[in-house]
Formats: C-alpha cells, sequence, structure tokens
C-alpha cells in the first residue's frame, strides 16, 4: 500500500514532470489530481495500482461474470424497490393486467403486477434482476469448478475459497429470498416448501417456524422479513465478502496457467492501465447489455399467469429456480422415512435431503483444501494452476460431486422427464435413489482412467514429439511416422507442474501413507532431464522418425511411477 | 536449473524437487504480431471500429427516451407465435444495444490496438518476513505491558465477561420474533382448524354447500369449511392453508374402510385433508380409476381407497381424513375437526394415532 510522504515544507509537488507536455485532458485534471494526491496519496494507489499485472485466460472471466452480474443485481434491484410494496396486506386489483381485475391478492403481488404492466420499462428491470440472479449463481458455480479443476484453492488461497463458498450459499440464499417476495402461486408454494423444512428440524423445528414466520403458515410477516433479508441483510454481507474477495486477489496476485516463462515466483500477463480497464471493463458493459437484451427477449418468471397465492392451490409441474433444483431433487427421491418415537415426530424423509445435504454439500466444499493439503501432504504455495489431468484423483473427486448434483438435479425435474419422455414417475425416483449413489462412483473411476491416460498422451508428446502425419515406408515394407520435436516453450509448459513430495524420505504414519497412495499412487511422473535427453538423443539417431511397434511403446508405459513407501510398506 | 531445497523468507523450508523443471524455462514468448500492428489498413478499420461501437452508442440511448415516451404501452408486435409488448421489447433493444456497444468497443480496442507486450511482476509468498513477525511480536509484548493487562489481570477478564454478556440482550430481543409454540399454543394454532360438528362442507371457488346426492361415483370435489367465509384478511389464507380438503366419491365396495372409520364417510363419499404430509403442498391429481392422489410438488401418493396410507414417494404419514354426515338438508358436514393435526411433521406431533396401514 501507499505509504504517506514525509511531511515537508514545501505545499505542492508538480503534478507532471516537466519534461513531459501534457495534453489538454491531463492539463485540466492535474488541479484535481494534486489536490486528490494532498489528501489521500493518490499517487501511491495510482503507482500501486495501475500497472498490477492480471493474466489473460478465458476462465479467469467466469468469476467476472459473477461480480459483474452481483453490480447489475444492486442496479436493477434499487429499481424495483422504488415501486415494490413489500406488504401482504390484501388488495383488489385494478391495475391495467385484464385477467386479474377484481382479484383479491396481496400488496406484494399486486405491486409486482405494477411494475410489469404499469411502470415503463418495469418488466425489463424485472426480468433483467431475475435474469441477473440466475446468471449471478450460475457463475459462481462455473467459477468454482474451475477454481477446484485447477487448483487455485491451494495454499495460500485457502481463506479466498472458504469466503467463495460463503458467496455461493449466501447467493442461494439471495436467490431464494428474492423469488419469494411477489406473492404468486409459485412463489407462496415456494414458501410451503421453506415452512415445511422448517418444522422438520428436530427439536426445535417448530419454534423455528413460528419465529421464521411470525406465528403459523403464512401469516402475515414473512413478506417484509423477507424483504429486508433480500434487500439489506445478505446483500450487505455478499458486499463485504466479495470486498474481502478481491482484497485477497489483489494481495495474493492472480493464478496463472502454466506457460513459457511462467513460475510460482512471478505473475505473467497485462496491466491494469490500461488492457485490463479497457477489457474488465468493457466485459462488464458486455454481461450488462446480453443482460438487458435478456430481459428483453427472454421471457422469466411471468407471474401473471400464476395468480396470487392461494394455500389451497398449485400448479403441477411447479419448479423452484435452477439452483434450489437439486435440494428439491433430493426431497423428492428421498424415502417417506419418518420416526414416532412417544409423543414426537423426527421428519428425516424432509430434515435429511433438505437441511442436512445444503449443509453436507457447503461443509464439504468449505474444508476440501484442508482434506486434499491432509491427503497429499503437500504445504507449498502454489500460484502456477494445475491442468485438470495432471491431478487425477481431484479431478474424478469434481466430477463424482457434478455427477451426483446431476442425479438429484434429475429428481427435481422427475414429473417433467416423466411427462416429455413418456416413462414412468415412479420409475424414475427409484433408479435415482440407486443413481445418485452408483453413479459418482463410476464417474470417479472412469474420470480417474481418461485423466491417467491424458498425461500419457502428454508424456508421448514430450519424449517422442508431436505427429507430423508424413508416413513413410521402409525397402522392407514397415511403415513409420515422423515426429517433430515439440517447442521448448510447450515442453516447458507439460513439465512445469509440481510433482508431491516423495514420500520415501518423510516421517509418515501408515494411514497417511495409505491416504497419499490413494490420492496420487496412480498419477504418471513427468520425465527425468535425462530421460528427456535420453529421448531426443534417440529421435536424432533415427533421423527424427521412430518405427511403429519397434517397442518405443514401452519407454512411455513403462515410465516410473512415483514411489510409495512410507510407514510399514 | 536445478534447485534442492531452499528457505523462504519465513525461514520454513520448502521442499521443491530437483525434478520440478527437467525443461529449461524459455522465457516469455512474444505474441507474433497482430494485423493491426502490421497493416496500417488494419489498424485503421479496427480504429473506425471502435469508434463506430462508440458512437451509435448515443444514437440507441436517444432512441430508447424515444421509444419511452412516444411508443404506448398497450401496442403489441405479433409474430404469431408470440405475442410481444412492443414498449417492452423496444426499450430492452435499445438499452441493451446502448450498453453492449460500450462494452464491445472497450474490449476491441484493449484486443487490436492496445499494446499486447506481456508483463511479468515478481511474486511473494504470502506470508510475512521473519524480520516482520518478530517485529509484530515485539510490538504486541510491548502493548501488553503497556496496557498493564499482564499485571492486572482482572481488567481483560472483566471486560471480556461483560462484552460477552450484551450478547444475551441482542438474543433475548429477539424473543419476540413470533408467538411461542407451546403445547396450548400449538393446540390452538397447528393443531386445531376450523372444522367442528355441523360445518357444512362448501365448493373451495363458489362457497356452495355440497349435496351428497349430487357426487357421483369417481367424483373429486375441493372444498372448505363454510364458516371459512365468516374470517377476514390474513387469517383466510392461515385457516385455508389447513382446512381445505378433498371430497371423493368411490364404490363402497371397491375400497377398503376399517371398522374405526365407518361412520366417518357417507355411502362412499369420503373427505381427506388436501394439505401433504410430506411438505405442506395441496395435492390435486386424483387417478380416479386407482384411488390414487398425487402431490404435483413431491409426488407423494395416496391411496384414497385404504385411509389414505401413502403408496409411493416422499411422505411419510397417511393424509389425516375428516369424519362426515349429512344435515337434515341432505348436504354434507363434519361431524368434529380432524382427529390428527393436519400438514407437514414437526417435532411435537404425537404421530401414534396416525392411520397406518392395517390399522382397524
Amino acid at each position: 500500500m501507499a505509504k504517506p510522504a514525509p511531511l515537508s515544507e514545501q505545499t505542492t509537488v508538480p503534478a507532471t514532470p516537466a519534461e513531459r507536455t501534457p495534453g489538454p485532458v491531463l492539463r485540466r485534471v492535474a488541479g484535481p489530481v494534486t489536490w486528490a494526491d494532498e489528501r489521500v496519496g493518490a499517487a501511491g494507489l495510482g503507482k500501486f495500482f495501475l500497472r498490477k499485472i492480471f493474466p489473460d485466460h478465458w476462465s479467469f472471466l467466469l468469476g467476472e461474470i459473477a461480480l459483474y452480474s452481483f453490480i447489475i443485481l444492486l442496479i436493477t434491484g434499487v429499481y424495483l424497490t422504488i415501486w415494490f410494496k413489500p406488504s401482504m396486506a390484501e388488495v383488489e386489483y385494478e391495475g391495467s393486467y385484464q385477467l386479474l381485475r377484481g382479484l383479491a391478492m396481496s400488496e406484494a403481488y399486486e405491486s409486482t403486477l405494477h411494475i410489469s404492466f404499469d411502470i415503463r420499462g418495469g418488466l425489463l428491470m424485472r426480468q433483467m434482476h431475475h435474469w441477473s440472479a440466475m446468471l449471478f449463481v450460475a457463475s459462481m458455480f462455473a467459477h468454482m469448478l474451475r477454481v477446484f479443476f485447477t487448483g487455485a484453492f491451494r495454499k495460500p488461497r485457502e481463506l479466498n475459497w472458504v469466503i467463495g463458498v460463503a458467496l455461493l450459499a449466501l447467493g442461494t440464499i439471495e436467490g431464494f429470498a428474492g423469488y419469494s417476495l411477489p406473492d404468486d402461486l409459485l412463489s407462496g408454494t415456494g414458501l410451503r416448501f421453506v415452512d415445511g423444512l422448517i418444522r422438520s428440524i428436530p427439536v426445535i423445528g417448530t419454534w423455528a417456524e413460528f419465529f421464521v414466520f411470525g406465528g403459523e403458515f403464512p401469516g402475515t410477516l414473512i413478506i417484509s422479513r423477507l424483504y429486508m433479508v433480500h434487500i439489506l441483510l445478505i446483500p450487505g454481507l455478499l458486499l463485504a465478502l466479495i470486498a474481502a474477495h478481491m482484497a485477497l486477489l489483489v494481495y495474493h496476485k492472480h493464478t496463472q496457467y502454466p506457460g513459457p516463462g511462467r513460475t510460482d515466483q512471478n505473475v505473467v500477463g497485462y496491466p491494469l492501465f490500461p488492457v485490463y480497464m479497457a477489457k474488465a471493463g468493457g466485459f462488464f458493459f458486455i454481461v450488462f447489455g446480453v443482460t438487458t437484451l435478456m430481459g428483453a427477449f427472454m421471457q422469466i418468471n411471468p407471474l401473471w399467469t400464476y395468480g396470487p397465492y392461494n394455500p389451497a392451490q398449485v400448479t403441477a409441474g411447479s419448479q423452484p429456480d435452477w439452483y434450489m433444483g437439486w435440494v428439491e431433487g433430493a426431497i423428492r427421491i428421498m424415502p417417506g422415512w419418518e420416526s414416532h418415537w412417544g409423543s414426537t415426530t423426527w421428519s428425516w424423509n424432509v430434515v435429511v435431503p433438505g437441511v442436512g445435504l445444503m449443509g453436507l454439500l457447503f461443509t464439504l466444499l468449505g474444508v476440501y483444501p484442508w482434506i486434499e493439503a491432509w491427503l497429499t501432504g503437500d504445504k507449498r504455495e502454489h500460484h502456477v494452476l494445475e491442468r485438470p489431468r495432471t491431478n487425477p484423483t481431484r479431478t474424478a473427486f469434481g466430477v463424482a460431486g457434478i455427477t451426483a448434483y446431476i442425479m438429484l438435479m434429475l429428481g427435481g425435474g422427475n414429473d417433467i422427464i416423466a411427462t416429455q419422455f413418456r416413462m414412468s414417475l415412479n420409475n424414475i425416483s427409484l433408479v435415482l435413489r440407486v443413481a445418485v449413489f452408483v453413479a459418482p462412483v463410476l464417474a470417479f473411476l472412469i474420470t480417474k482412467r481418461i485423466c491417467i491416460a491424458l498425461t500419457r498422451v502428454d508424456q508421448e508428446r514430450l519424449l517422442h514429439g508431436s505427429e507430423s502425419g508424413i508416413i513413410n515406408r521402409s525397402p522392407a515394407g514397415g511403415y513409420s511416422e515422423d515426429h517433430l520435436p515439440i517447442s521448448q516453450g510447450e515442453a516447458f509448459t507439460l513439465t512445469s507442474h509440481n510433482e508431491y513430495p516423495v514420500l520415501e524420505s518423510e516421517e509418515i504414519s501408515p494411514r497417511q501413507a495409505k491416504a497419499r497412495r490413494f490420492f496420487y499412487g496412480d498419477n504418471m511422473s513427468k520425465p527425468t532431464r535425462a530421460e528427456l535427453e535420453a529421448a531426443a538423443h534417440h529421435a536424432d539417431g533415427h533421423d527424427g522418425d521412430h518405427e511403429l511397434g519397434d517397442g518405443d511403446h514401452h519407454a512411455v508405459t513403462g515410465s516410473r511411477q512415483p514411489e510409495l513407501t512410507g510407514g510399514k510398506d | 536449473m536445478s534447485t534442492t531445497e531452499r528457505e523462504d523468507r519465513t525461514g520454513l523450508v520448502v521442499r521443491s524437487d530437483d525434478d520440478r523443471y527437467p525443461v529449461d524455462n524459455p522465457g516469455v514468448e512474444h505474441e507474433p504480431p497482430r494485423y493491426t500492428d502490421t497493416d496500417e489498413r488494419a489498424g485503421n478499420g479496427a480504429y473506425r471500429f471502435v469508434v463506430t461501437c462508440f458512437g451509435l452508442v448515443p444514437v440507441f440511448a436517444i432512441a430508447f427516451v424515444v421509444i419511452y415516451f412516444a411508443v404506448p404501452k398497450n401496442l403489441f408486435i405479433d409474430l404469431g407465435a408470440s405475442h410481444l409488448m412492443a414498449q417492452h421489447v423496444l426499450l430492452g433493444l435499445t438499452l441493451g444495444m446502448a450498453i453492449l456497444l460500450v462494452g464491445v468497443g472497450a474490449v476491441q480496442w484493449a484486443r487490436l490496438l492496445m499494446s499486447d507486450e506481456e508483463m511479468t511482476e515478481e511474486r511473494h509468498s504470502a506470508a510475512s518476513s521473519a524480520e516482520t513477525r518478530a517485529a509484530a511480536i515485539d510490538i504486541v509484548y510491548q502493548g501488553l505491558e503497556e496496557s498493564q493487562l499482564q499485571r492486572r489481570k482482572l481488567i481483560g477478564r472483566s471486560l471480556l465477561g461483560a462484552l460477552g454478556i450484551l450478547v444475551v440482550p441482542a438474543v433475548v430481543t429477539l424473543a419476540d420474533l413470533g408467538p411461542w409454540p407451546t403445547r396450548s399454543v400449538r393446540a390452538q394454532t397447528i393443531e386445531r382448524t376450523i372444522w367442528g360438528p355441523g360445518v357444512r362442507l362448501v365448493n373451495d371457488i363458489t362457497y356452495k354447500p355440497i349435496r351428497a346426492a349430487d357426487l357421483e361415483i369417481g367424483q373429486l370435489v375441493n372444498a372448505e369449511p363454510e364458516n371459512l367465509q365468516e374470517l377476514h384478511g390474513h387469517e383466510v389464507l392461515v385457516e385455508k392453508a389447513k382446512a381445505a380438503i378433498i371430497v371423493v366419491r368411490m364404490d363402497p365396495n371397491s375400497i377398503k374402510i376399517p371398522e374405526s372409520r365407518s361412520s366417518w364417510h357417507v355411502n362412499g363419499i369420503l373427505c381427506y385433508s388436501k394439505i401433504c404430509t410430506h411438505v405442506g403442498c395441496p395435492i390435486s391429481l386424483w387417478e380416479q380409476q386407482t384411488h390414487h392422489l398425487l402431490c404435483p410438488c413431491h409426488q407423494s401418493t395416496f391411496d384414497l381407497g385404504n385411509s389414505g396410507v401413502v403408496v409411493f414417494g416422499p411422505a411419510g404419514r397417511s393424509l389425516p381424513q375428516l369424519p362426515i354426515s349429512t344435515d337434515e338438508e341432505g348436504y354434507l358436514i363434519a361431524t368434529s375437526d380432524f382427529p390428527v393435526p393436519v400438514g407437514p411433521s414437526y417435532f411435537e406431533r404425537d404421530s401414534r394415532n396416525d392411520y397406518e396401514d392395517g390399522d382397524n
């Protein structure tokens, strides 16, 4: 950070060095900038921030989309608050949507209809708000997967990972609170579901229900309470956590993908000013513009077709917003287990999938960096990202998690699948009850094998070069393909990842040895310098070609595996 | 470049294996020059593109304002399958394009015209240096010394206690979030509905009483208690959320009616709570032939021909049945409230009296 300059007798510092001739704009801002520098040290801040280097990669844009969606949510949300009335007081609809006129409804629903039909641009704002909420959670998910699969959560970024998990959890709750506000039939059904969810919690459930709803469902308070949560409490927390997330990003400097010149001791990329100001600032406007066009052309939550909330009605095919789909699915495929012990009821069928599973997901995500650090014994700092294939077990964990998530998501749409594909609803649910456990295991095994196979392909490229596509026929009739050596840059990229500490030299318990064997026992070791040189020499000897079937493949398949001989073994 | 163990700034030993870099680092590769770097015309083209993007923004912004005031809200664009609100779509289109073009212009400016020379910045370990750590610890000790906290220990302890106790009033203030669901409160709220002896069953839309003779076998009617009309404001929703029922008529010979419930029906007309015992959705998908009732929310399926037991899905309990009879005029009436609480389970619910398959 900028250090305050020592106090001196001099009252003003010349704004620009003498040898530069500032243009008309710079001349005009020189005064204000000098003023700012004398009060907040603007020049020091500028020197620190303006040329900060950020690496370039498309996958780094995912987190940016989340950040920009949040800003769009704040902007469009402020517009909506100008007209929305968070009240459950009953009124008769007199607005311009003919089909609902004369119907009794809450002020919340009435004012939402008012925004949609009687405020110019109101429907646009509503749809932009809803779409950017979908994008916000979706891009956080995608960003999290990018961070997970590239190992960006490793030391020293574990805290930022935990902040990210908290942002995801809060974003989900924020979205739920938001789509519950209009008090239409769909959002009321969602609240009814939450009521059932809360009261299923053992021991304190009924108390929690009465405290949240201010008495019996639906009561008169829940909309105004959710409104406070939605526009003050959670956005405040999100804002604070995003600030911390960004501050840590600046402190740690951004991670980078492996490549020529990239090491754990540097960061290679473009400076904030001017490149990233234009790129990131421009990208904000692109996200904003696309969200606006989505709001214009893609209908979302047409709540005038649902009607006001009525606890005695529900629409078939009711679905929550996508990010709650997996919880919905878990609730649907859970067997109807309930225990009646004495005069008490333990509602496992609701509390386990509804409350327990969400807790489990976010807890597992939150502690994963420490689980992996324990499994691998890796205590080093990492700034160069891993490609998913270089860490087969982690990648397999991730894909297994995604698979379980998809199974639950399918459960959340079991009625839609049944009606669209003319399948038995009951059979879909029964199959998913098994698949939610079996499919992730299969996904784990398959993914791990694919990753290992891909690292073998890399080895092949390193040791034999790339295929030239030129086939030679020898006088004896054999065929062979020329191989061209790969560039030093590519060879460096393929070999610059960290390997896990060699185990034999360490004092580890048999349990740790077992954990490590599980985690990276199957990993391919990258070739040593000597092996690479030998391979290059071998290739030169053959004039760059490589005869098929001459046994060279053994050099790859027989490549050394890490020796795992901790503890008793 | 074979590195062995080296010490980082904290003095902790960092393992870096010898094989970390089997290939020498070639250093940052320079990107090949772009068309816009080498071809003056391409450069000018990019320049024109960026300026055109920015130049179109005011056009769209002004169009937005014109549409805002000029296009009436009841004008529709008919595209056959879709029926668009002209004002909404045109406002979104112009605003979206105006915002988007700022971004497209800026990004193309950065991609095509700004320097694309990658730069390298040194990175430092996240940890403080050993000296900084030592200095920070010294400062803490000095501060503790100056504060006399170590000599007069009770100051610190009493302060911690004082701050800790302040949480209590903050939490206690929340005790009025809602009424306390004690046994008597529960009995008056979630364990009771407005059904009672003699309350007529009425159609939930028209509020007309239902005559037993008008129901045919296989018919289902969504109904409410007649006294719901006497309530006002939010009480209507609160009571509706518990009292909603479905009335079905089945052939008495094709269904199982346990002995204990032989007086609860009127010639095969049975009445059940409409509120799912799972999480409280109103159930209404009725399969006439199987007598099954399916909840559209989570697909719990109840057999109304067998006292409402669960035949599929995540629900854990049978649907509560409402005992009914007829009055002198032949209208259906309840003979009491539901014998068990309706709706989803809660911890204090005594579920020993709920009907289970095979009970009599």
